[in-house]
């Protein structure tokens, strides 16, 4: 005999849209992971990298990682606040991550703009000029790795905004917690980044 | 029974969410973009066999259209027609249908990858506009020929950056493609894991829907790299970085080292859905339980993990370090252990079943036939890196792996098109010209590529134009004549492909109509009406049996849907 129910068949243990996030995570981490391979394989390689790295400006990269941590913090304050389905804090909460994520953008743009003054851009045709050739491949690598992440700060940025905005009518409260998981992933690959480029010399 | 509303074209070809309605389109892009791929082979084939002038339908061939044109090839069969067909068409159409569910857990990303997926063919073909016409070194993308036709910049000059290059619209568009398929990847395990009918645990899956989700668990851990790698490589065309630049402390060794940890893994992306589709096949038309079952997916699981560690014995001639090498060519040769163990199993099948001799049987038993003595034995050979050295860059290393991917992709792909094709257009395949196609296909394949095995042996190197300069060592008589049995295969091989495109389209509209389970199977999809309206089922599916009970004892029936109790 056959059987048959009128429900629709949904599972159970994790919320799908969760589950998604975890997997496109894991699938993020591989991209960043095959850059960061690629780039440890130069570094110990060239010695020379080392005096390159010693450019960075280890107080405004320390900046941003307190920036990211403390707006991974407000993040976790927003999921509590939307588990309690409080729409002020979670405008409020959400705000300050976003602003958090500004905050990031312009220290980045401000350490960009500081590089490219003394000769070190992403290309590195300046120093290729200066015949340091080996030497200007560590900054294609310093502005992709980061450009790369700060590409991820912008979309998180933009998709906590939405999700804000969905909260604040009352919809979708459940979003909050997917577009966290993505802020700490955003969060944690620059907990990676930063030693590797800017500590490490 | 839901009904079934009828939708316009432009509706159901791109607005669509449904699961089964983006397969499709999936499929005739694939289709579509198989005819690029088919062309182009014909185009440099003949130039081999022929010469390049007065080639029928194109013209004189030079030696840079030749580059481009086997670049090309290579590229749109793996990404453009291999990965849709065996990863997206039959994820999209099989796996919420498999599960006894009405649709992907993500409806609108899956058509968001479509919708990036076609940009991906646009922007590929695009690259045939460009004033310096396609990318043409190689499907491979080694740097420095994939940075501009001379390579790198020479210290000395500026560098100059040109957007408008084949080189660039190809890799943006290999990008964007595997971009598209991490995002469907992402919604079929999703949907297996979040979305199964009632009483469906993991274990009572169909193997099929085991294979999409270890080839997409695969493909999402083994692409990341090879992502982060064209960006590198992207950069140092337009932006005059210097990542692979050998003169500037790049490593063009890098970019084959993250190109074959994705391509290594990207084999197995293609082959495990294609042996899914093999082992439903071989179940239902044995009228068997499916052996081993789970020996099966353990085994699949074990060789998905080797896979991921076996890249360099593509590399063994370019200047790795020798012991790497060995261990590279033992890791090799233990990833055939899962595999026999899983041919051995597929055997298990078929013995001493009641074997009834359908399309889709003879589709799937040439498929695990020309996959196995050919692709995978010649596989054996060149792992060891004894043999490969001897052998690299030959014609017997094309042979090879146009043994492993064909089977794979065409005849594996084939074989789920006459398999599904009742339940997803609700009409039957003629099997008349169903088997005049397997015959063609099938035999014209082998005429192919088993000469060029012998002219790989006898030292044919894969990357020239013309031979004509080696008329000691290639323009024998029966170096040519190879070659040339080759040619013509390949021809007969296009034009058996007609049939099937008769037969396909006209099978749309006035085949036989299907009943609901003309293959007596026991999944859930042959559960759901032919063609299965919005939503698959009207009642949703539970599920008491694994899906391979054929022939139980307790029965009259020889088949037991896993719906029945």
């Amino acid at each position: 005999m056959n059987t048959s129910i009128n429900k629709k068949p949904t599972l159970r243990d994790i919320p799908q849209a969760r589950l998604g996030v975890w997997i496109l995570i894991a699938g993020e981490f591989v991209i960043f992971g095959g850059l960061i391979v690629a780039y440890l394989l130069y570094r110990f390689r060239y010695p020379e990298w080392a005096e390159m790295a010693s450019h960075t400006n280890i107080v405004l990269g320390a900046t941003n990682t307190f920036v990211l941590l403390t707006s991974s913090y407000f993040v976790v304050k927003a999921h509590d606040a939307a588990i309690k389905k409080d729409k002020n804090k979670i405008t409020l909460y959400i705000g300050l991550t976003i602003l958090s994520a500004l905050i990031f953008l312009v220290v980045k743009i401000t350490e960009y703009s500081q590089k490219i003054h003394h000769g070190f851009t992403f290309s590195g045709k300046e120093l290729v000029e200066q015949g340091k050739h080996i030497e200007s491949t560590y900054w294609g690598f310093y502005f992709l790795m980061t450009g790369l992440h700060a590409f991820h700060v912008i979309v998180g940025a933009i998709v906590l905004f939405i999700v804000m905005m969905g909260a604040r009518k009352g919809k979708n409260y459940q979003r909050i917690e997917v577009a966290g998981l993505y802020w700490h992933m955003v969060d944690l690959i620059w907990i990676f980044l930063f030693p590797l480029l800017y500590i490490a010399n | 029974m839901t009904e079934h509303k009828k939708t316009g074209f432009l509706k159901r070809f791109f607005f669509s969410l449904d699961h089964k309605d983006i397969g499709f389109q999936y499929l005739l892009t694939a289709m579509f973009m198989a005819a690029f791929g088919g062309f182009f082979v014909y185009v440099f084939r003949y130039n081999l066999a022929f010469g390049p002038d007065d080639i029928p339908l194109y013209g004189n061939l030079a030696a840079k259209e030749y580059n481009q044109l086997v670049t090309n090839h290579g590229a749109i069969m793996i990404f453009w027609v291999g990965m849709p067909m065996v990863l997206a068409v039959l994820g999209n159409f099989l796996i919420p249908i498999m599960i006894g569910t009405d649709d992907m857990a993500f409806p609108l990303l899956n058509k968001i990858s479509y919708w990036t997926f076609l940009l991906s063919c646009i922007v590929l073909l695009s690259g045939f506009l460009m004033p310096t016409g396609a990318f043409g070194g190689g499907w491979t993308m080694y740097p420095p020929l994939s940075v501009s036709d001379f390579g790198y910049n020479n210290p000395n000059t500026t560098f100059k950056a040109n957007f408008f290059t084949g080189n660039t619209f190809f890799l943006m568009a290999v990008a964007l493609e595997f971009i598209s398929m991490l995002m469907g990847g992402i919604n079929f395990i999703v949907t297996t894991l979040n979305k199964r009918a009632k009483g469906l645990s993991l274990m009572k899956l169909p193997i099929v829907v085991w294979m999409i989700n270890i080839a997409s668990l695969l493909f999402m851990f083994s692409v990341g790299p090879l992502i982060a790698g064209t960006f590198m490589l992207l950069m140092d065309i337009l932006v005059g970085t210097g990542f692979f630049d050998a003169y500037r402390g790049g490593d063009p060794i890098l970019w084959q080292h993250l190109f074959w940890f994705f391509g290594h893994p990207e084999v197995y992306v293609l082959l495990l859905p294609s042996l899914g589709v093999v082992g439903e096949i071989f179940s239902t038309f044995s009228r068997k339980p499916f052996f081993g079952y789970k020996m099966v997916i353990f085994l699949v699981l074990i060789a998905g993990i080797l896979s991921l560690v076996v890249w360099a014995h593509h590399q063994f001639v370019s200047g790795i370090d020798p012991g790497a090498a060995n261990i590279f060519s033992l890791l090799t040769i233990i990833i055939s252990i899962p595999f026999a163990g899983m041919v051995l199993a597929y055997l298990g099948t078929l013995w001493r079943g009641d074997i009834k001799f359908t399309v889709p049987m003879m589709f799937a038993l040439g498929m695990l036939a020309s996959f196995t003595f050919f692709g995978g034995f010649t596989g054996l050979h060149l792992g060891s890196n004894v043999f490969d050295i001897y052998a690299h860059d030959t014609y017997f290393v094309i042979a090879h792996f146009h043994y492993t991917l064909f089977p794979s992709v065409i005849l594996g792909g084939f074989a789920a098109i006459y398999y599904w094709y009742p339940k997803f257009s609700g009409r039957k395949l003629n099997k008349t010209l169903g088997k005049i196609h397997f015959w063609g296909t099938f035999i014209f394949f082998n005429s192919i590529f088993i000469p060029l095995f012998w002219l790989g042996l006898q030292g044919q190197h894969r990357r020239i134009f013309d031979y004509s300069n080696w008329d000691k060592l290639l323009m024998q008589p029966n170096h040519i004549m190879a070659r040339q049995i080759a040619t013509v295969s390949l021809i007969f091989l296009i034009i058996t492909q007609f049939i099937f495109l008769f037969n396909f389209f006209k099978s749309l509209y006035k085949g036989k109509v299907a009943e609901k389970n003309p293959w007596k199977s026991n999944t859930l999809e042959w559960q759901a009406s032919s063609p299965p309206g919005h939503g698959n089922f009207a009642l949703y599916p539970a599920v008491y049996r694994w899906p391979y009970d054929y022939n139980h004892p307790d029965r009259d029936t020889d088949f037991l849907p896993q719906n029945e109790k």
